[in-house]
């Protein structure tokens, strides 16, 4: 975990307008890679770019239906909000609290 | 009265000594748990060790319970620590590392190890056994730099360690002393047709070879067997068997024969010590299979809670075989005697067999091969000695006229609660119906996600579909019907003709007014739903990018790295000094880390980033090879009559036109062509979805063929004469497929299901029929458009997709 994510601040993504809907947009905020999802009811997910799979790779990919994905690479369904996987799959994937204020979506680092 | 815990030790820190542990603790906590392990992994799952080898499976994946697990529920584990002895007297345990435990209740569950065979010179380098994950290390690493291996032993083991092997790139035989495979398991009949499928999967035979030497320097080189002949090896497994690990009990004074002597309830000779799973013998047997080792550790958890139980009487084992396109099942006695009926019905075109055999009338063992969906049904016949009855004939033989299903669910009404349905993940009957009735399951699907049963194997999964029918009873038959996926019991059929009649355009609206359980569906019928609106509205469905799996979305192969594949078009295999020079330099520009030249004839740029496909596309200024989409992939081609002394056709230059013609349509799955020049079949045209073969007067075409994880010839659709006829019936065949098939349907399950005479009929004999798909795929293909192409005049698209911002953090 980089230094600067131990702190709370606040980061300004991007205008809401700009990330597709049911698709996921990568960004790096201090040193995190970050996966930022719409979802069809214009709710912003972030969660951190990194698969719970042992495996690891991205999630930034995945199939994106209500507020869970499908990771790209293992078809692990994962709740956007818990960041919990779902049965019969089990890990956990760090979330980020996200607010759309002014049409911007912010992130918050903790 | 003191409220110091009983202390439980468990010697053995497998799945039998772990899973009795966890029957225990559902049933109480009383115990304060201390385990020792030889090795230095968490408890896993050793039946799966061939998926490990074979490489769908990694080490993780098949740890059943983690360290946390042992956390958690407070057990004391320790690794890498061996008991050397037990005080019986002082009930006291000691391990080679020196440490000590008390106990009041001892479990010795310290599996088998495997067999070692005293051949001379097989304590060279390279000689291994197959039976825990440090023999699967060995076995991947010597993979890697070593040819040549023998697998001596050809019984279950040994041919899934085999097949591993040969999985791994390696020239394998395997050594049997018998003249038949797995002849414990299989009779003559099956163990033939067993040898002849594994024969057409690579695995080598030396039957009726018993090896007398192993030579090599430091490290073995060759086998020398009885009869004089050689066989080089320079990596040998020995699979020939497993011998209890009864050592423990022997130095410890405890009665042992073959392996350490139990009674019904797994108690040994010595006060409070028990034995359990492969290293324990109950009446005279020592069982090398999972589902008696269930059984005992049900039994016995039981037994030491102070709950009732009846006593263990003993397993009849039925086997498995867990080798992808090999179904083996076999149960009780099923080499025929001169008492035995014998019923018995062998498919040579179909590749199966069946035997069931009985035994004054009732059912005593059984045999099949290919087709396994019986087994279940069988096992329960067979363990209770049921009566042969017309209705259960019927069911077995395929004979029966009326509803079938109905004995089936009657044997799995009979099944005991506490049996273990799901080997793999220690799943019993009550387990699952509980979770059909508590969470209102109704699909196989939903009871995998819950439970975890047919997850691993899924050997198990007829059983569980017989227990949810059973469970749901008429409830079933209305809502078990398959749909595409778990989100909608609706069948393609259905979907695409509701998508016709209701006029549905976007997977939304299909999901919306269909009523999907799933508003937004899954990661399944997603790209389905989407691929159908494609194939219905040319040109009028807007592709929904957020419905495509990633490689379709990004255009590109995903690695499990996170970088990405490229590979440009090559038409029919030829490319330029040009081209080469362009991939040349683009690879070395964006750091590609492997040049792969693929089986389909092209240039696969490995490990390119996310970020940098859209200007690897830029200066590679080629078409997309659509080498990561459901779609035209490659068409091979020999070299023909241009320049080969055979060819009498052109296969390249007909390769190239049709691979231009038809790429970039959207397919219910991938698609390869191969062009042949002459009935040589250089470019292996057997293989392929479609596969053409020139000849003197026109071409033959063939169908259905699959080199992949179910190999099937192609068959031969019709013979034609000029390449003009040639396109024609390419394009009809194409479009009856891209209109019904299944999506993610191959070919050569598609053939199957339709039937080649139907095929035939619609895409050659009936000219009118073959004239609209005609019509349709040419309307089709007037609106496709190269993707990397799309991507890059798309400015939005690339960033969205492709880029990754660095926003600016502020303190808040």
């Amino acid at each position: 975990m980089s230094p600067q994510l131990n702190a709370v601040s606040t980061v300004s993504l991007d205008a809401i307008d700009r990330f597709p809907s049911r698709m996921g947009r990568v960004f790096i905020v201090g040193e995190t890679e970050i996966a930022v999802f719409r979802t069809s009811e214009d709710e912003v997910y972030a969660v951190e770019n990194l698969n719970p799979h042992p495996k690891g790779g991205p999630l930034a990919e995945a199939i994106v239906s209500g507020h869970y994905i499908y990771d790209p690479l293992y078809d692990w369904k994962i709740d956007l909000k818990t960041g919990l996987v779902q049965e019969p799959d089990s890990g956990q994937v760090r979330t980020f609290r996200t607010e759309i204020a002014d049409e911007q979506v912010i992130l918050f680092t903790k | 009265m003191t409220n110091a815990k009983e202390k439980l030790v468990v010697i053995g820190n497998g799945m039998a000594g772990i899973n009795t542990l966890e029957q225990i603790l559902k049933l109480t906590d009383r115990f304060d748990i201390t385990v020792f392990g030889s090795e230095p992994h968490p408890n896993y799952n050793r039946i799966m060790l061939s998926y490990v080898l074979e490489g769908s499976k990694t080490i993780d994946d098949i740890v059943i319970n983690d360290w946390n697990w042992y956390k958690e529920n407070g057990i004391a584990l320790h690794t890498g620590q061996t008991v050397t002895n037990i005080d019986t007297a002082n009930k006291t345990v000691v391990t080679d590392g020196g440490m000590t435990a008390s106990y009041d209740k001892l479990l010795i569950a310290t599996g088998s190890n495997s067999l070692m065979l005293p051949i001379p010179g097989s304590e060279r380098e390279g000689v291994v056994g197959f039976r825990d994950i440090a023999d699967c290390d060995q076995m991947l690493e010597a993979a890697k730099q070593y040819k040549t291996a023998a697998v001596i032993g050809g019984g279950l083991l040994g041919l899934e360690a085999a097949k591993g092997l040969v999985g791994l790139g390696m020239d394998v035989t395997v050594v049997h002393l018998m003249n038949d495979l797995m002849e414990r398991q299989l009779d003559t009949q099956a163990s033939a047709m067993l040898q002849t499928e594994l024969e057409r999967q690579g695995i080598k035979f030396a039957m009726g070879k018993s090896t007398a030497e192993m030579q090599g320097d430091h490290r073995v080189r060759k086998l020398v067997f009885t009869d004089g002949e050689e066989l080089d090896a320079e990596f040998v497994v020995m699979a020939v068997g497993i011998r209890p690990n009864k050592q423990i009990g022997e130095v410890s004074g405890i009665q042992t024969n073959r392996g350490i002597l139990v009674d019904d309830f797994m108690r040994t000779s010595a006060p409070d010590v028990y034995a359990v799973g492969e290293c324990a013998e109950h009446r005279g047997i020592c069982y090398g299979l999972v589902a008696p080792l269930f059984e005992q550790g049900n039994i016995l958890a039981k037994h030491i809670c102070g709950v009732e139980t009846a006593g263990y009487e003993g397993s009849i084992t039925s086997t498995k075989l867990k080798i992808s396109g090999v179904d083996v099942f076999s149960a009780g006695e099923f080499i025929e005697g001169p008492r035995h009926t014998v019923i018995a019905a062998k498919d040579e075109w179909k590749r199966t067999y069946k035997k069931v055999l009985l035994d004054q009338g009732k059912i005593v063992g059984a045999v099949l091969f290919g087709d396994v969906t019986e087994s279940a049904s069988l096992q329960k016949y067979v363990r209770e000695g049921t009566e042969m009855t017309d209705e259960i004939y019927g069911d077995l033989m395929g004979t029966g006229g009326h509803c079938g299903g109905k004995s089936k669910t009657a044997a799995v009404e009979k099944m005991a609660d506490d049996e273990i349905v799901c080997g793999c993940k220690g799943v019993t009957k009550k387990v699952i119906v509980d979770a059909i009735n508590e969470k209102g399951l109704t699909t196989v699907d939903e009871i995998k996600a819950c439970t975890g049963a047919t997850g691993s194997c899924g050997g198990c999964k007829p059983v569980v579909e017989q227990i949810l029918s059973f469970v749901l009873g008429d409830g079933f038959k209305k809502t078990a019907k398959t749909g595409i996926c778990a989100c909608t019991p609706l069948s393609r059929q259905e979907i695409v003709a509701s998508i016709k009649e209701k006029g549905l355009r976007t997977t939304k609206e299909v999901m919306h007014v269909l009523e999907w359980h799933n508003p937004e569906g899954c990661s399944k019928c997603r790209p389905a739903v989407n691929y159908y609106l494609g194939v219905i509205y040319p040109g009028e469905h807007k592709d929904e990018k957020e419905s495509r799996f990633v490689n379709e979305r990004m255009n590109a192969n995903i690695q499990k790295d996170g970088t990405y594949t490229v590979v440009p078009r090559m038409y029919g295999g030829v490319t330029t000094p040009e081209d080469l020079k362009k991939i040349a330099d683009v690879s070395v520009k964006y750091n590609v880390k492997a040049v792969k030249v693929t089986g389909g004839q092209r240039l696969d740029l490995i490990g390119v980033q996310k970020e940098d496909l859209p200007k690897v596309w830029e200066e590679l200024d080629m078409p997309s090879g659509y080498a990561y989409a459901k779609s035209l992939r490659t068409v091979k081609t020999c070299v023909g009559s241009q320049y080969c002394r055979f060819g009498t056709q052109d296969s390249m230059a007909v390769g190239a036109m049709l691979e231009r013609k038809f790429e970039r349509l959207d397919f219910p799955a991938k698609f390869k062509l191969a062009v042949n020049g002459c009935p040589r079949n250089c470019a292996e045209s057997c293989t392929k979805d479609i596969g053409i073969v020139g000849n003197d007067g026109g071409w033959e075409i063939f169908i259905g063929g699959n080199g992949g994880i179910k190999a099937r010839l192609a068959d031969s659709l019709c013979k034609v004469k000029t390449d003009e006829e040639l396109t024609d019936t390419v394009a009809a065949v194409m479009q009856y497929y891209r209109e019904t098939g299944n999506y993610l349907e191959r070919t050569s399950e598609w053939v199957e299901r339709i039937g080649l005479e139907d095929i035939y009929k619609k895409t050659v004999e009936d000219v009118e029929y073959r004239r609209t798909l005609i019509d349709s795929i040419e309307h089709a293909l007037t609106f496709v458009e190269d993707p990397w192409k799309q991507v890059l005049n798309d400015k939005k698209m690339r960033s969205e997709l492709f880029e990754t911002a660095k926003p600016a953090v502020t303190q808040a």
